[in-house]
């Protein structure tokens, strides 16, 4: 279908675009915004591949909650482009090193034909038919059925990273006034009013015992 | 594959999909206009006043009047402002107000587009809801603004989680992701009646995670002025408006879908089933709507750490364990869809 083909190459095409200006954009929040277009259109590009739940997950959990974190530390950080632009060419040359060899390795990966892009028959034969299962109930078949340990295991790697992070950044703080409804509700009215008789003109020198 | 014409195969498709989106919108920003009108009303009954009276019959074209009112204004873009941004957020608001009805059931078989996974589609798109916030807060380049921004940043991030538990006892019950089947399961009993606590948590979450009273602190007119909105005029605050209201009545929505039964009748028998459905779905999204109304009303606003540990503390450990509970109910009981 030309309309899907059409679709396809807009939404690669803006993928594209705005993974570069992610890194291209002087402006750190714009760099973010970009972010989350170029997570926009690989949605919009799964959505296309019939992927339709991970998609949405992504969504939900990269630009839904990732991204707006992103967005948040890098709004209240106060950056000096300056520094920013001085350390560029310090840092060009590593960088250069980098993209070189991942380009080397792509050609070397691509023209020595190891890749063989046909798919093989015995993983085509492990695709269920889209047309009985939709892609939602197919992964949950998978996952929590053959992949249920490595699936359990995942979740306790993240638990545990979770929890790290609160343990090396949680500082007791003493000075703050914290809230505390059970003691508010337990709070006897009894012992917490007393009542003081006050003669005329004592009012300024009384004290409470 | 046999040859379709340019007409038959492509023009005739997107004219018949332009024409639906046209049925949904216009009656929606119609319907939102009408909002705003019966939620002064309400204000003014539940205040002993008598709200808007004068433009119309009982004051019924106010709404309309405000709007030119809006449009007349002139549109400021303050000096430190990043222009594009700036424009760019009650743009996305408003968009996203809109583009979450797609997926709406209306009627059994009314809907835009019945995909598998609509609910999914609607947590994602209310997630989305803060970027609009928080880029007006940042783009504004205002203390006030930006300080509204964080709050609601924080607070929609919060709430969306105990929002995600609801829905997932939801689907456990319904065994579907999508919103027509969610309806139809719910045939025999309607899930606000098992589900009462989720349902409570899911309301007071929609509650926070439009803004709404008592936890509309992004807008707290006392300390921030108007919050992220406070450097928009004219048509862009319009658009924040309208796009804030479709939000509210898309949220009443999904809780009529999720828990009131969607487009079935209280009782199916005689005097109940004339109605057609869809008059059904749009009287319970009323009684929703007015039960936000009524919350706006009645209620003072939340003080910030309240909110917070209201969501984090009370509501993510409750939802957490009626998600436990239900699966295994489901489980034991041999209730599992």
């Amino acid at each position: 279908m030309i309309v899907e083909q059409i679709t396809f190459y807009i939404f690669a095409v803006i993928t594209v675009i705005s993974g570069v200006l992610v890194i291209g954009s002087r402006n750190p929040v714009h760099s973010v915004l970009f972010l989350i277009l170029a997570f926009f259109n690989s949605a919009g590009l799964f959505v296309l591949m019939g992927a339709e739940f991970i998609a949405m997950i992504l969504i939900i959990v990269y630009v839904g909650a990732v991204a707006v974190l992103f967005l948040f530390v890098v709004m209240m950080l106060h950056i000096d482009f300056s520094k920013l632009r001085a350390g560029f060419t310090r840092y060009l040359p590593i960088g250069c090193v980098v993209g070189i060899i991942l380009l080397v390795e792509l050609i070397l990966v691509l023209t020595t034909g190891t890749v063989d892009f046909n798919i093989p028959k015995n993983v085509i034969s492990q695709i269920p038919n889209p047309e009985a299962i939709s892609n939602t109930e197919a992964l949950g078949n998978l996952l929590y059925t053959q992949y249920a340990y490595l699936f359990q295991i995942a979740g306790f790697i993240l638990l545990i990273a979770m929890v790290g992070a609160i343990v090396l950044t949680h500082k007791k703080r003493n000075e703050v006034k914290k809230q505390k409804i059970s003691d508010q509700v337990n709070r006897d009215p009894n012992t917490a009013v007393t009542l003081h008789k006050i003669e005329t003109k004592e009012g300024g020198t009384w004290k409470s015992d | 594959m046999a040859e379709t014409g340019f007409w038959s195969g492509y023009a005739l498709p997107f004219l018949l999909i332009l024409g639906y989106i046209l049925a949904i919108v216009v009656p929606l920003l119609i319907s939102v206009a009408f909002v705003t009108y019966f939620e002064r009303k309400i204000f003014g009954l539940m205040q002993i006043r008598k709200g808007p009276n004068v433009v119309g019959p009982f004051g019924l074209l106010q709404p309309f009047a405000d709007g030119l009112k809006m449009l007349m204004k002139e549109t400021i873009v303050p000096a430190g402002a990043n222009r594009n941004l700036f424009l760019l957020a009650p743009i996305i608001t408003f968009t996203l107000g809109m583009i979450g009805w797609a997926v709406i059931p209306f009627d059994e078989h009314l809907v835009l587009a019945d995909i598998n996974v609509g609910i999914l589609y609607l947590f994602a798109i209310s997630s989305l809801g803060v970027y609009g916030i928080i880029i007006a807060g940042w783009a504004s380049n205002s203390k006030y603004a930006f300080l509204g921004a964080l709050r609601s940043a924080a607070q929609m991030v919060s709430y969306e989680v105990s929002i995600g538990f609801v829905l997932v006892t939801v689907l456990l019950c319904a065994g579907s992701l999508n919103l027509s089947e969610i309806v139809l399961a719910q045939t025999e009993l309607w899930y606000f009646i098992p589900l009462a606590p989720m349902f409570i948590i899911f309301f007071i979450s929609a509650l926070a995670e439009t803004n709404r009273t008592p936890f509309d602190l992004p807008e707290a007119e006392g300390e921030l002025v108007a919050g992220y909105q406070v450097e928009y005029s004219s048509l862009a605050f319009t658009l924040f408006m309208l796009g804030e209201y479709a939000n509210i009545l898309l949220m009443s929505g999904l809780c009529v879908i999720l828990f009131l039964g969607g487009w079935l009748a209280p009782f199916d028998i005689e005097p109940f089933t004339w109605l057609p459905g869809i008059v059904w779905f749009f009287l319970k999204t009323a009684v929703v709507m007015f039960l936000f109304t009524w919350t706006r009303a009645t209620f003072p606003r939340y003080r910030y750490d309240q909110l917070m540990r209201l969501g984090w503390k009370v509501f993510l450990p409750i939802s957490l364990a009626w998600v436990v509970i239900t699966a295994g109910a489901l489980h034991v009981f041999g209730w599992m869809p």
